[in-house]
């Protein structure tokens, strides 16, 4: 199964040029191919000068969030009386997104040497990697490239010939989009209910079984080795000011090339859509673009002319989130995107605090009933209030990342909710008190 | 009950990857594997790993219900699973997965009588650049035509 796409002239290849290689999974193709170079290097720093490299590239969290990855390493505490651990969040679940599996797929060893390198940073000896139940032949290719790391002195004992040690496993999820969000994570990791749990305490101090944890998305820890090969400030540079670096951007949707392909950050919206992906599919034009996964607010056509980077989508009222651009054509329909959004939602909301549980919920039965034309239009009204009034208001983003787009969609095309409820014969135009 | 010496030996390994005394890290992984061989999560299953891990069957119960992956209902031989979220809808997930309904006479989560296929709409399965895609149990498909889809589920059947 390839599932690299063709290469496109106008992509920055600096954590996916190896893909496509023979055996570009093999140590022995990583190797020749700049392997561990990095790792080799790091045996030789100090903790904070790594950390120090690692924040003068700007790298910001490449899961969603976009915190950034130097400061969030410098939070793990230097002195533990616990031993501390690092989790790899493979647990890819945000819809759009597709990248963490190819960079898995196609180069293990570099999530490893990353791994190892926020392991040196950070002090940590054992580490484990969460992948997605659904990707379980992930599993068998990131345990075959963990086994040669062991054979070869580049996991275990004396690594690289010095004192430092590092163990590293795989943990299999079991199909639960919350589990994406950290604190849930751990707790499945934990061999629980995947429910996020309270912060403070953060990660950093108190994470996976209640020991300092580093934990950051595949992508992150693969840009990693990258970043203390060409220096911080050299991946800085590729990027744009407070957005370092190069991401993989997964694009999907109406185009007619889609695919995952890394671009600088900054790099323009539309530029991509058109140059790298084709172009909207059919001849079609673009109705409206999903920036960052479902989570992320849509943008219509004309909002969309706007560098990729996290700053820059933020001012237009969206995300970068984890990069998964979904486009979308003229033909669209919203109302029955905004349905199938909350669908998901609904299904994947843990049921741990009630402004998500009900809140998802009824925004779904709302939606469906909008979308098989029993809607009044004070459904559309309650529709985006029920989501304002679920901002904020739960216990992780998995509220906010259902409110969000619903606020977005029903407010950008209204339109098309009215229509939706013109068509109903039994609506009526304002509210009848029968008191 | 037991597992296969394969399994088992996995199960001896696994235990070893988690700090003394949290063992129980290993209860998803386990379920997961041991649902692999088994065809689905047991009474006596989660009995069995409860008594392994130290963990009441209640406590294994509840995470087993918390996981979509994990059934308590044996799934067909071959678990025919569509995604129709939305980058998939956009693609024709949707009517994909009616095809497979139409075709296999099954609805959501449904097996046939004689346990060989079962069908199940997903949520996103991480294919989202390839789409449409289903999975055959762990197996992918992407960008599934029609007739595609056609020809995966006659070659279930057989």
């Amino acid at each position: 199964m390839k599932l690299f796409n063709e290469p496109s002239p106008l992509e920055t290849r600096i954590i996916s040029f190896r893909f496509g290689l023979e055996n570009s999974a093999s140590l022995d193709t990583y190797l020749a191919h700049d392997g561990y170079k990095a790792l080799r290097k790091a045996v030789e720093m100090t903790p904070d000068d790594v950390i120090n490299e690692v924040k003068a590239s700007s790298l910001r969290g490449r899961g969603g969030a976009g915190f950034p990855t130097g400061l969030k390493w410098s939070f793990v505490p230097r002195a533990s009386e616990k031993p501390k651990y690092i989790v790899v969040n493979a647990d890819e679940s945000e819809p759009g997104t597709c990248k963490d599996r190819l960079l898995i797929q196609n180069d293990p060893h570099q999530l490893i040497e990353g791994v190892l390198l926020g392991a040196i940073a950070v002090g940590a000896k054992k580490g484990w990697i969460y992948i997605r139940g659904e990707y379980n032949y992930l599993i068998a290719i990131m345990d075959k490239a963990i086994a040669e790391a062991y054979k070869n002195g580049y996991l275990g004992k004396n690594i690289c010939g010095t004192d430092f040690e590092f163990d590293l496993y795989t943990h299999t999820g079991a199909g639960a989009y919350e589990c994406g969000e950290e604190s849930a994570l751990l707790e499945s990791l934990e061999g629980k209910r995947g429910v996020p749990r309270i912060r403070p305490p953060f990660p950093a101090i108190s994470g996976a079984f209640q020991a300092p944890t580093l934990l950051n998305n595949v992508e992150t820890f693969c840009s990693v080795p990258a970043i203390l090969r060409m220096g911080g400030a050299a991946y800085a540079e590729l990027g744009v000011p407070k957005s370092g670096g190069t991401r993989m951007v997964c694009m999907s949707g109406h185009v007619n090339k889609p695919g995952v392909y890394e671009v600088p950050l900054g790099f323009p919206m539309m530029k991509f859509v058109n140059e790298i992906g084709g172009g909207v599919w059919k001849g079609r034009q673009l109705k409206a673009i999903i920036p960052g996964g479902s989570s992320s607010p849509l943008l219509k056509a004309e909002e969309c002319d706007i560098p990729m980077d996290y700053d820059s989508i933020a001012k237009a009222g969206s995300m970068l989130g984890s990069g998964g651009l979904m486009v979308m054509d003229e033909t669209t329909d919203m109302v029955k995107v905004a349905l199938r959004i909350m669908r998901f939602y609904q299904h994947e909301s843990c049921g741990w605090c009630i402004p998500c549980r009900e809140g998802t919920t009824w925004l779904k039965k709302m939606l469906q009933r909008v979308t098989d034309g029993h809607g009044q239009t004070r459904d559309i009204d309650l529709i985006g209030d029920l989501a304002q009034n679920m901002l904020g208001r739960t216990f992780c983003p998995l509220g906010d990342a259902a409110a969000m787009p619903t606020i977005a969609i029903v407010k950008k095309y209204r339109n098309e909710f009215e229509a939706y409820v013109a068509k109903n014969p039994f609506a009526v135009s304002e509210l009848v008190s029968i008191s | 009950m037991t597992f296969s010496p394969e399994l088992e030996a996995k199960f001896a390994d696994l235990v070893t990857h988690y700090p003394e005394g949290r063992q129980r890290a290993a209860l998803i992984p386990m379920l997961m594997f041991g649902q692999d061989e088994i065809g689905s999560v047991t009474q006596e299953m989660m009995e069995e790993l409860g008594r392994r891990l130290g963990l009441s069957t209640m406590q294994v119960d509840e995470v087993v219900g918390y996981y979509s992956m994990l059934h308590k209902k044996p799934v067909g031989k071959f678990h025919v699973q569509v995604c129709t979220n939305v980058a998939c809808m956009l693609r024709g997930g949707a009517e994909l997965y009616d095809q497979a309904c139409h075709k296999l006479g099954l609805g959501h989560k449904q097996v046939s009588a004689d346990g060989r296929i079962s069908l199940e709409e997903v949520e996103c399965m991480g294919a989202c650049s390839w789409a449409p895609a289903i999975q055959v149990n762990y197996d992918f498909h992407h960008e599934v035509s029609t007739d595609q889809l056609n020809k995966i589920l006659e070659g279930l059947e057989k």
